[in-house]
Formats: C-alpha cells, structure tokens, sequence
C-alpha cells in the first residue's frame, strides 16, 4: 500500500514537474551538485577533497552561475561505507535539492547511491569507482561512469601483455567485489588472446603481509603475476614481490594504480611498471596548466578520478545552459548527444549506457634517475583508443 | 620435487619459515600490548596508532634530519618512548581508578586523532621508505629465496622479545614490576614508588611499538590505516597467549603467525579470520588463555 502510494505520489510530482517545466527552468532556481566521497579514509587521496576541489574550479570556471542561477556545491563524507553514502544521497535528493550527486569512489558505495539516484530520478556522474557495473549488470539511464573501469584497465595493461608472449597469469586479488570483478574481466582478456591462469589467491582487503601469496606465485610458474588490488595491498603486495625477487623472475602487473601509489614506492622497486590510466598530470600542455592551476587549491598533484570530475561537471554543466533545464532526463540526453572535450576528455563521447569513452593511457613507471621531482612519476608509452579499452555496450543498457 | 599427500613439502617449508618470521613480528607487536594489557590492565587502543607513529617518525627522521634507519632504530622507540609517558602521566592517570572502558574509550579516541592528522597531514596512500643498503639482497636456500632483511626482522625481534622477558621474569626490577602491579598498597608500604614503575612500564611497552613500527616501515606500506589494520589481530594474540603472561605472549605470536602462514598456503580467504578462531576455541576451553594462570 505504501509502495503504491509512493509510487503515485511520484508519478504525480513528476507530472507536476514536467507540466511546470516550461516556466520554471530550474526546479527550486538553482543548480546543486552534491559531492560523495571518502574524505578521510583509505580512498581519501584518489578523490575525497581533491574532488570537491575539483568541482570548485570547474563551477568557477564556468562562472559560477547557470542561466542566471547560482550553482551550489555540498559535499560529504561516505566513510567506504554504502548505507552512510545512501542515506547522505537520499537526504540530498529528497530534502535538499540536490539535483546531480559526483565524487563517488567504492564501487560497494556507487551501487548503493545510484540505486537511491535512479529511483530519484537524479544523475549520478562517477568519477572514481573502479567497477564496470554501473554500465553493465547495473546500468541506468541516470549513470554516466567517466574515468576508468575495470575493463579498461584489463585491455590497456593486460591485453598487450598477453600478445607479447606472456601467456601464464597468477593473480593476487584483493578478496571483494572490486577485486573480483577486476580478476574476472582480466581472466576474460588473457584467454580471449590465448592465454592462461595457472593460479589465484584472494588475499583479504587489508592484509598486511604478503610473503605467503608471493611465495606461491613463484611457485606456479606463470610468465606474470597480477596485481588485482588497490591503495595499500598493491603498495604492500608489490613490496613484498620485490623483496622476495619476484620482481625479477617475472613480470609484476599492477592492474589499479593511481599516482600517489606509485608515489609511495621505492622507485627501485616500482620503476619499469606498465600500468593503464585515464589521465597523467604531466601528459602535454593541457593537462600541465590545469594541474598549475588545480594545485592552487589543493596542494597535490590531481588523481585521474579528480580530473575526470572537473571534466564530468563542466559536461554537465553545459549540458543544463544549452538545454535550459535542469531535467534529469533532458540533460542527459544532451551529455550523450554531444561530445565532451576538454583536457581530460580526449576523442570523448558519453555513450548511451552512461560508459564515458576517452582515449587511455599505457603507462611506465619511471626510474629513479629519470625522474626530475617527487611528482614526476610516469611516462607515457602509448595512447590507448577508447574504443579498444572500454568494453563494447551492451544492448540492455542502450538509454536513448 | 618431494609431496606427500599431494602436498608440496619444498613449498610448504617455505610458507612455514615465512610464517615464522611472521610469528616473530606479531610477538613484537603482542609484547608491547601484553606488558601494558597484561600487566597494567591498561586497554591501550592506540597501540596500533603508536606503531604507525614508530613508521613514521623513521620516515621523517630519513626525510628531514638524514638519520638513518640503525639511528632510527634506537632514536624513534626513544621518541616513542616519552609520548609514551606523558600519555599515562596526563591522560591515563587521572582516569586510572575508573572501570577498564574509560581507558579503552580515551586511547581509542586518541588512536581515530593520531590517525587523522597524519591522513590529513600525509594523504592516506603512503610514503616510501627503503630497505637499509646493508639489509638488501637474500640468501637462496633450498627451498625459497629468504630476503636479508626478513632474517634480520626474526633476530631483531626474538633478541627484543627474550631480553624483555628475561628483563621481566628474572630481575629484581622485574619482581617489583609484577608485585607492583599484583598488590600496589602492599608494595608502596614497602617504600616501592608504584606510580613511577607504572609509567615507566606503559612507557616501555609503548616504545616496543614504536620498534615494531621502525622494522615494519622498509617492508609494509607506511600509511595511517597500517596500526588499524594490525591492532586487533595483536589483541587477540595477547588473550590467546593469557593476560599477563609475557612468555605466553611470545610463543603465542610465533605460534600464531604459523598458523595464519598455513592458512594463506591452504584457504587465504581464511587467513584474517583464523586467528578470531583460534582465540575462540582457546576462551571456550581455557577461558585465561593458554599461558595465564587461572583467577
């Protein structure tokens, strides 16, 4: 009975919305874009107040205002912890006029909130999470995933591997959602190119000594072993991999590292690591004055999820001044329609099921005598076309 | 290659040695938290908070002064040492007398601060710190390739651990400590100044952490979530062990990190939980744990 209640109350409201549409072009006369993220925990650094920092410049840039409006922005503290994401994008969408929510780091947290966005009706613009989800098993019209995913990561690092003759894979994977999907997508890579797994262990998030799954990989007999983890497990596991030689029997594949991971290595050990990403500070001009002009608000070099949120709120912000409306639905179909373009977004279009595809990146870890500052930690080794990193849509998920 | 039932024996010596070293850091780690847990009834949570601190002065130690890792080794549990003492003197004194939660709330509190300003302070990805030019390299044995500085990590710690407990058990210092702690009135009357030993010991106990921290920075990421991460794998090591028994807590740790090691070898999906495990069976059959005496 409530349900059906519900359900009417909203049909009603959006009829009423929609009806309105005409005199008011901004519902409640303002744009607000709420920012969720992990502020202080783990994930902290790849998003969390760099991404709000972000946003900030992006709404700056774009002057502020928004057919007339002030543009808002809210942020909060997710914690990692998706009932504490939800309820924060429930209480912004249903009490707070929040109309489109960014940030967005654990995968676990994104599935929680853009289920409350869905049924809300408000887009969710991802900038960080790592799952293919959000396009795939759990698509929606209301998603736009921009940055990465795991499929990307699995054909820009994995697939040229394979290829070169590195048939036998051994995966140490972080043992949760993220970490599977990411083994999964990759398994499916290496043997769609003639390869193998001869091995895999799922190390708990959070453990702190690697030595056990090191030693087994060694064992095994694979041309590369894996890395699917994150944050600190990579930092730990990779570690570990030197110490123990692993490092120089075979190759280590880091399949997510983000620069302040990389940063937190011994160039010894890390240097000559090939590794996918969707952005690099240092990659030409562009992307060089946004940084100068990033680190002026927060003083570190952005994480690739932080440009892609400047990337993603200025798209959507052109979106609600040419389309004249913050409608959901009237500026996504504007977002997909046209092509973003911008420092980050590169031979970018937004595709119906919400996958940002934009060119990526093959990366190097480079050396401790190549590099000119304590920033100066990649180099570029090829452009990887978008359309060859990012998995092909799925017929399910084509939102018009 | 030798098996026996199917199990590779060359590989499983090499998961039992690194499970010994392992053992070795966790009997470390227990060391500390069991003079101050077991000894003092202190709940200490920011244990794992002053671990992390140890890494991390090393690093800083390295970064702004150039003092370099052996420096370090002596100078940050040290340092550790006295943040150590001023915590019991000014914050746990006062609430000494109250039930054991005050304690456990206020280090728990000051862990989640510590915790904090360094992720604000240093971002939560971590900072780098090098193996010691001298520690660099292995030895191949038979069965495994055994990285200098994992030996050095089981002699630093197990000489740390038998002087301490032969520093507790065996001497008279060691006498007034377990007496002190036992009957505190009986040993003032005897003229012992009771509060000092506390502090001393608290501040002992922590500075063993702040050790561990050191030895752990050139192998486990040095981030603000590493102390965390660790701290109640440590506490359930010191119950398994019996409050109060420092012997127990050693051959407890050891123990224990053979077991988590089999467990990474067999089932990993296990290998956090196992030791909760353990810690269970061991309070249903001998709720003082395996070395306590029994109240």
């Amino acid at each position: 009975m409530n349900a059906m209640t519900k359900t009417l109350m909203s049909v009603a409201m959006s009829a009423a919305l929609v009806s309105t549409g005409a005199q008011a072009a901004l519902s409640d006369d303002k744009v607000k874009i709420g920012v969720l993220a992990d502020m202080g925990g783990v994930y902290a650094d790849i998003c969390g107040k760099g991404c709000v920092a972000a946003v900030e410049m992006a709404v700056e840039d774009f002057g502020g205002t928004v057919l007339g409006k002030k543009i808002e922005i809210v942020s909060a503290d997710d914690q990692n912890k998706p009932d504490v994401g939800s309820a924060k994008a429930r209480e912004w969408v249903e009490s707070q006029q929040v109309d489109v929510v960014t940030g967005l780091v654990s995968s676990a947290v994104t599935g929680a909130v853009t289920k409350v966005l869905t049924d809300a009706k408000k887009l969710a613009l991802i900038s960080t999470s790592a799952s293919n989800a959000f396009t795939t098993k759990s698509c929606s019209p209301y998603n736009a995933h921009w940055t990465y995913n795991v499929a990307a990561l699995a054909n820009g690092t994995v697939k040229p591997m394979v290829q070169a003759g590195k048939k036998k894979w051994f995966f140490i994977t972080a043992d949760y959602a993220f970490g599977h999907a990411l083994e999964k997508v990759a398994t499916g890579v290496i043997k769609s190119n003639g390869g193998e797994v001869v091995g895999n262990v799922r190390a708990p998030l959070g453990t702190t000594d690697f030595s056990s799954y090191v030693l087994q990989a060694q064992s095994s007999g694979a041309d590369v072993v894996a890395l699917a983890n994150a944050g600190s497990d990579f930092v730990n596991s990779l570690k570990t991999a030197a110490e123990f030689g692993l490092t120089e029997m075979v190759d280590v594949a880091g399949l997510l590292v983000f620069t302040a991971n990389a940063k937190a290595l011994d160039p010894a050990i890390a240097s000559g690591m090939k590794l996918t990403t969707g952005f690099y500070w240092d990659m030409d001009d562009q992307t060089r004055a946004w940084t100068k002009r990033f680190r002026q608000r927060h003083d570190k070099i952005p994480a690739m999820g932080q440009a892609g949120a400047y990337s993603m709120t200025m798209h959507y912000l052109n979106a609600v001044k040419a389309t004249g409306t913050d409608d959901s639905e009237t500026v996504m179909k504007y977002m997909k329609e046209h092509k973003p373009n911008d420092f980050f977004a590169r031979n970018a279009t937004l595709r119906n099921d919400g996958r940002m595809v934009h060119d990526m990146y093959l990366v190097r870890i480079k050396n401790a005598s190549e590099r000119k500052g304590e920033d100066d930690i990649f180099a570029i080794e090829k452009t990887i076309p978008g359309d060859q990193a990012f998995a092909p849509m799925l017929s399910q998920c084509d939102f018009k | 290659m030798a098996t026996f039932l199917g199990i590779n024996l060359f590989g499983l010596s090499g998961q039992l040695l690194v499970g010994l070293i392992n053992g070795s850091f966790y009997a470390l780690l227990s060391l500390g938290l069991a003079i101050i847990f077991g000894l003092l009834r202190i709940i200490n949570f920011a244990q794992g908070a002053i671990y992390m601190l140890g890494a991390f002065f090393a690093w800083m130690a390295l970064q702004y002064f150039g003092i370099n890792y052996w420096a370090a080794l002596i100078l940050v549990p040290l340092a550790v040492g006295i943040i150590g003492v001023l915590m019991e003197r000014f914050l746990l004194r006062p609430i000494a007398n109250e039930d054991h939660l005050y304690s456990l709330l206020l280090t728990f509190g000051l862990a989640l601060i510590l915790q904090g300003i360094f992720t604000q302070t240093y971002g939560s990805s971590g900072l780098s710190y090098a193996i010691p030019e001298s520690l660099k390299g292995g030895t191949r044995l038979p069965f495994m390739y055994l990285p200098n500085y994992r030996a050095w990590i089981i002699v630093a710690s197990l000489t740390v651990c038998i002087s301490t407990w032969w520093a507790i058990e065996k001497t008279k210092l060691g006498a007034y400590l377990r007496a002190g702690t036992e009957n505190p009135q009986m040993m003032q009357a005897f003229g012992i100044n009771v509060p000092l030993i506390v502090t001393i010991t608290f501040g002992f106990g922590v500075a063993l952490a702040g050790f561990a921290g050191v030895i752990a920075a050139p192998v486990y990421a040095v981030s603000p979530e590493m102390g965390s991460n660790i701290l109640i794998v440590v506490f359930a090591i010191v119950v398994i062990g019996g409050m109060g028994s420092i012997g127990g807590a050693i051959i407890t740790g050891l123990g224990m990190g053979v077991v988590e090691g089999l467990t990474k070898y067999f089932y990993p999906e296990a290998s956090t939980t196992i030791i909760f495990l353990v810690m269970v069976v061991v309070l249903l059959v001998k709720p003082a744990g395996l070395f306590g005496k029994e109240a």
